[in-house]
């Protein structure tokens, strides 16, 4: 199939950067997305031009590093897919197709295709500790945690941190991904000891970062790959208002 | 706090006084409980929070608004004196009032924190999408808040004018009863067709700002049990749908019935 690409180049954050024109005429339907930029690359390495650069690790939707705007939505058409597991199938012969680096203020663009995502680092390094005794591995039923609320804290921990729920908001609010963050360890007995400071200081440092604020549209829920629930967001303001007496 | 808390690359502290312990009440000092009301008072989810509650005391009002505009569908005569009544019973209650001044804050308040937040939201945003088709994932008007809310105040101001004004500053005629006729001067509004279709209209904005208001107020004051998150989406449609109609209902029903 024939692929026309329109795609963000930009050779380092402080050069404004533009869209550019690129037509692929032999796309296999069951190739990947990455694997279409994949083969354009090795046409741009072959005319000696610079490759486009993007983020990618495992593919196959467990990383999160993968993250592009593809035609105006975070991670391509599909709701609640990774970038590496959207295949060319889900488009037609002949479209055109736009591909943007993820926006935010608090994610600055790299270089075409890459931003840089370390607000999310610093937001889980605000969090601090869990209470965890360092040493031999603990007797497994000495901490009983039942199913419902193991579940619940898997929930949130499967937050890969690909920052769509940011690239999509009109907000560029981190309130989802800060969320599942707080919840995770709220849930567990080993993170509730310290939850009330950590909700205070990883709240304080997604501001500090300059994300916008969660205005509970809900369309993080909607492209998040994880399908992170938005009431985990609902559950970090409840964290946050009774950390407060 | 000395630099070796802070890590070197990040800036953000490592230490944060004692880890605290929620089984014993720690005691802040005064300048940290300052610090922690500024800080407050600065964060995204206290400003949402502020939003919210103001918000969900607006929509209480609502309900008692409506109450009121409710007797005008009573038989004309009856109608009259009970709105009349009414009017003047809620004018000479001192609770009424300071409630009155409790609203004004609350408006204003909701009003310019709207205004704060999206000022910093377009600053978090960043450069736009060269194609942005992020619609899809949301309900248009819950992105449009702002804009339903610029239409209820502009509302506001000319429902203002019209009513709180002459009845506060203008000299309204007398009823039989003796009491100030807001009843006719509201009907005599309500017999300019324009006037009826744009009040409507507002309504329509008004139902579409409650429908995203109301859930997205729970949401931030954080009621997060799926099983309460259910009740709030019908209690919220329910609630947004009644209050939208109810008021509407009354200018159309003055109009074509009373004319
Ligand atoms: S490359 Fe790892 S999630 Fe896509």
């Amino acid at each position: 199939m024939r692929i026309q690409l329109k795609i963000w180049r930009q050779e380092n954050r402080a050069t404004p950067g533009q869209l550019a024109n690129y037509d692929l005429t032999d796309v296999n339907p069951d190739m990947s997305f990455l694997e279409m930029l994949d083969t354009l690359n090795e046409r741009l390495v072959r005319q000696r031009e610079r490759p486009v650069e993007f983020d990618h690790d495992c593919r196959e939707g467990i990383c999160g590093q993968c993250g592009v705007m593809i035609n105006g939505r975070a991670h391509g058409p599909l709701p609640n897919t990774t970038t590496c597991q959207l295949h060319m199938r889900s488009f037609k012969d002949g479209d055109i197709i736009y591909v943007e680096p993820f926006r935010a203020t608090a994610f600055p663009v790299k270089c075409d295709l890459k931003v840089d995502r370390s607000a999310f680092d610093r937001i889980i390094q605000a969090g601090g500790f869990t209470s965890a005794s360092t040493g031999g591995a603990p007797e497994a039923n000495s901490m009983l945690i039942g199913h419902d609320v193991a579940e619940a804290a898997f929930d949130a921990a499967a937050c890969i941190g690909c920052g769509a729920c940011v690239a999509t908001c009109k907000n560029s609010s981190a309130a989802l991904f800060t969320a599942a963050k707080i919840t995770h360890l709220a849930l567990l007995p080993q993170g509730k000891i310290e939850s009330r400071q950590r909700v205070r200081r990883m709240v304080r440092q997604m501001d500090t970062e300059g994300f916008g604020h969660c205005s509970n549209t809900e369309a993080c829920q909607v492209e998040c790959p994880q399908q992170i629930s938005v009431l985990h967001i609902a559950r970090m303001n409840w964290e946050y208002n009774r950390a407060l007496f | 706090m000395s630099n070796s808390d802070r890590d070197p690359e990040t800036g953000i502290s490592l230490v944060d006084g004692p880890v605290e312990n929620p089984d014993v009440p720690s005691t802040p000092s005064k300048e940290a409980k300052l610090r922690r009301v500024k800080r407050w008072l600065s964060g995204t989810l206290s400003q949402k929070n502020l939003m919210a509650l103001t918000g969900l005391f607006l929509c209480f009002f609502l309900i008692i608004h409506l109450a009121g505009n409710l007797q005008l569908l009573l038989p004309t005569e009856v109608a009259q004196w009970q709105f009349n009544f009414y009017s003047k019973l809620l004018s000479e209650n001192i609770f009424i009032h300071i409630i009155s001044y409790v609203l004004f804050a609350s408006i204003i308040a909701h009003a310019l924190y709207a205004l704060v937040i999206t000022i910093n939201n377009r600053r978090a945003n960043g450069k736009r999408y060269e194609y942005d088709h992020r619609g899809a994932s949301s309900k248009w008007y819950s992105r449009r808040m702002g804009l339903l809310g610029t239409v209820i105040l502009f509302f506001l101001i000319i429902h203002l004018r019209d009513f709180w004004y002459e009845v506060q500053f203008g000299h309204l005629p007398v009823d039989k009863d003796g009491q100030e006729d807001l009843y006719t001067l509201v009907v005599t509004v309500y017999r300019n067709g324009w006037y009826v279709l744009i009040y409507v209209l507002c309504m329509i904005a008004l139902g579409y700002h409650l429908l995203h208001g109301f859930f997205s107020a729970a949401r931030t004051i954080g009621i997060y049990h799926p099983r309460y998150v259910n009740w709030i989406r019908v209690i919220g449609w329910v609630y947004s749908i009644g209050i939208s109609a109810g008021f509407a209902l009354v200018p159309i029903y003055v109009h074509f019935a009373l004319t």
